[in-house]
């Protein structure tokens, strides 16, 4: 009855061709079967956003998913925005402003701000933190992301940080 | 944690969902966006036999205005009613109410036809449904059926769908040329679920109110279209009329008491909702007497 389904998928451009126990979770499969180590788990309900990816160009939280579910979709981890350099400039902001400290939380709070960016060029501070509020971070605090994202974004549209 | 082992089968139509809900009744659970599910799969809190998933069902999905009726599809996401310039026209209540469900992530995933058959007293949109007197439609294996959002609700988690039922869409009324509506919720950060929330929809003729429907939630254990409105209606209000109206408020509710608020500061956010909704509907600033929250 709980027989493993045959899935198939795009993650970061390639194509993959598994078979997944239904119960198995998006983020865990990324991990544990692809891994994939850069989305991280974290609370494994939906709280933390330490999972974030996107399916289909939409950030989600991959703990939420099953890997079932992702049948035939276009999945992009952090691994996928790091090497295609698409938040190259987002990293280097958080490494300049000491935007992380134990990078637990990082990969999705990178996925969340340059979702953030990607909908809307110059979000204000508050604007910001509402988007990222589904991301805890325990360690750094969020000025210092918040500082990052918005250097970022003034950079992006030709703007002195 | 994670979900215990179940199976899973990918629905291929309606009918074939329903097939699948028929034969293993309350041992399956319908998944869509499993915003809710997820969660409570994953912390053990129930563990279905088998998870029907209609995550493909297209023909779940969608918004259509036809007449004076808005049709939301069950599988419509949180984000398409947020971006939907329909919603925004006709029921502007519901676009304002999704900024506050969740996380973006979140949004992108759940969907309203989850969120009503999951039913949390806490979530928005089961009360947004009962102010803006939504109807919603359920199919069976026995046929179709129409439920009054107000009957819907039943409790805790709970609602008139029937295990072998699969809920399709909303109908909601398009809002007439004098309504008003007002949406808050009282909640420790942004995207929480609420400690006490208002969602209301009025008609306004001249000063005062012909219509008032003010449904809170996580204030009991549903959805709770507040009676003592009807005290606000046909009347000019004042000061006086809304005090008495925010005490008998205060009778006919039942909070729950929990982690995040007692019984006692529910009903206190509630009669300040009340008073901030009424001023802010009527612009009158004299109503707002300056209940603190």
């Amino acid at each position: 009855m709980t027989a493993s389904v045959p899935i198939s998928l795009e993650v970061n451009g390639e194509r993959v061709n598994e078979h997944v126990l239904p119960r198995l979770n998006l983020a865990d499969f990324l991990r544990e079967q692809l891994q994939l180590t850069g989305t991280h788990v974290g609370c494994e309900h939906g709280v933390c956003g330490a999972c974030t990816v996107r399916v289909n160009g939409d950030i989600v939280r991959s703990c939420l998913m099953l890997a079932a579910q992702a049948h035939g979709a276009s999945v992009q981890t952090i691994e996928g925005l790091s090497d295609s350099g698409e938040v190259a400039d987002l990293q280097a902001a958080f490494r300049d402003r000491n935007a992380l400290q134990c990078g637990y939380c990082t990969p999705g709070m990178l996925m969340a701000a340059q979702d953030l960016l990607n909908q809307q060029a110059e979000p204000d501070r508050e604007q910001i933190r509402e988007h990222l509020s589904g991301n805890y971070c325990r360690c750094t605090g969020y000025q210092a992301i918040v500082d990052a994202v918005e250097t970022t974004a003034r950079l992006r549209v030709g703007h002195q940080p | 944690m994670k979900a215990s082992a179940f199976s899973y089968a990918r629905a291929t139509s309606v009918a074939n969902a329903l097939e699948l809900l028929t034969a293993h009744g309350d041992r399956a659970k319908v998944l869509s966006g499993g915003q809710s599910l997820m969660p409570a799969m994953n912390l053990r809190l129930i563990s279905p036999e088998l998870i029907v998933d209609i995550g493909e069902l297209a023909e779940l999905r969608g918004i259509a205005v036809s007449g004076c009726i808005l049709t939301i599809g069950a599988l419509t996401r949180h984000v398409d009613l947020q971006r939907s310039p329909d919603v925004a026209a006709h029921a502007p209540l519901l676009t304002e109410a999704i900024a506050h469900v969740a996380h973006p992530a979140i949004r992108n995933r759940g969907t309203i036809g989850g969120s009503l058959a999951h039913a949390d007293p806490a979530s928005e949109l089961p009360a947004c449904m009962v102010a803006l007197s939504a109807t919603i439609l359920v199919r069976g294996p026995k046929g179709e059926r129409r439920i009054a959002a107000g009957d819907f609700f039943k409790g805790i988690y709970e609602t008139a769908l029937s295990p072998d039922e699969l809920l399709m869409a909303i109908e909601l009324p398009v809002g007439g040329p004098n309504s008003a509506h007002f949406f808050h919720e009282f909640a420790r950060r942004h995207g929480d679920y609420a400690i006490a929330g208002l969602a209301a929809q009025a008609t306004v003729d001249g000063d005062a109110f012909t219509e008032l429907r003010l449904a809170f939630f996580a204030v009991g254990d549903r959805p709770v279209l507040a009676s003592a409105a009807n005290r606000l209606v046909d009347v000019r209000v004042t000061p006086a009329i809304l005090s008495e109206a925010s005490a008998a408020l205060a009778e006919e509710l039942n909070p729950q008491e929990d982690h995040q608020a007692s019984a006692s500061m529910r009903r206190h956010l509630a009669k300040v909702l009340m008073q901030r909704c009424v001023s802010t509907l009527l612009g009158r600033s004299d109503l707002n007497t300056g209940g603190v929250a």
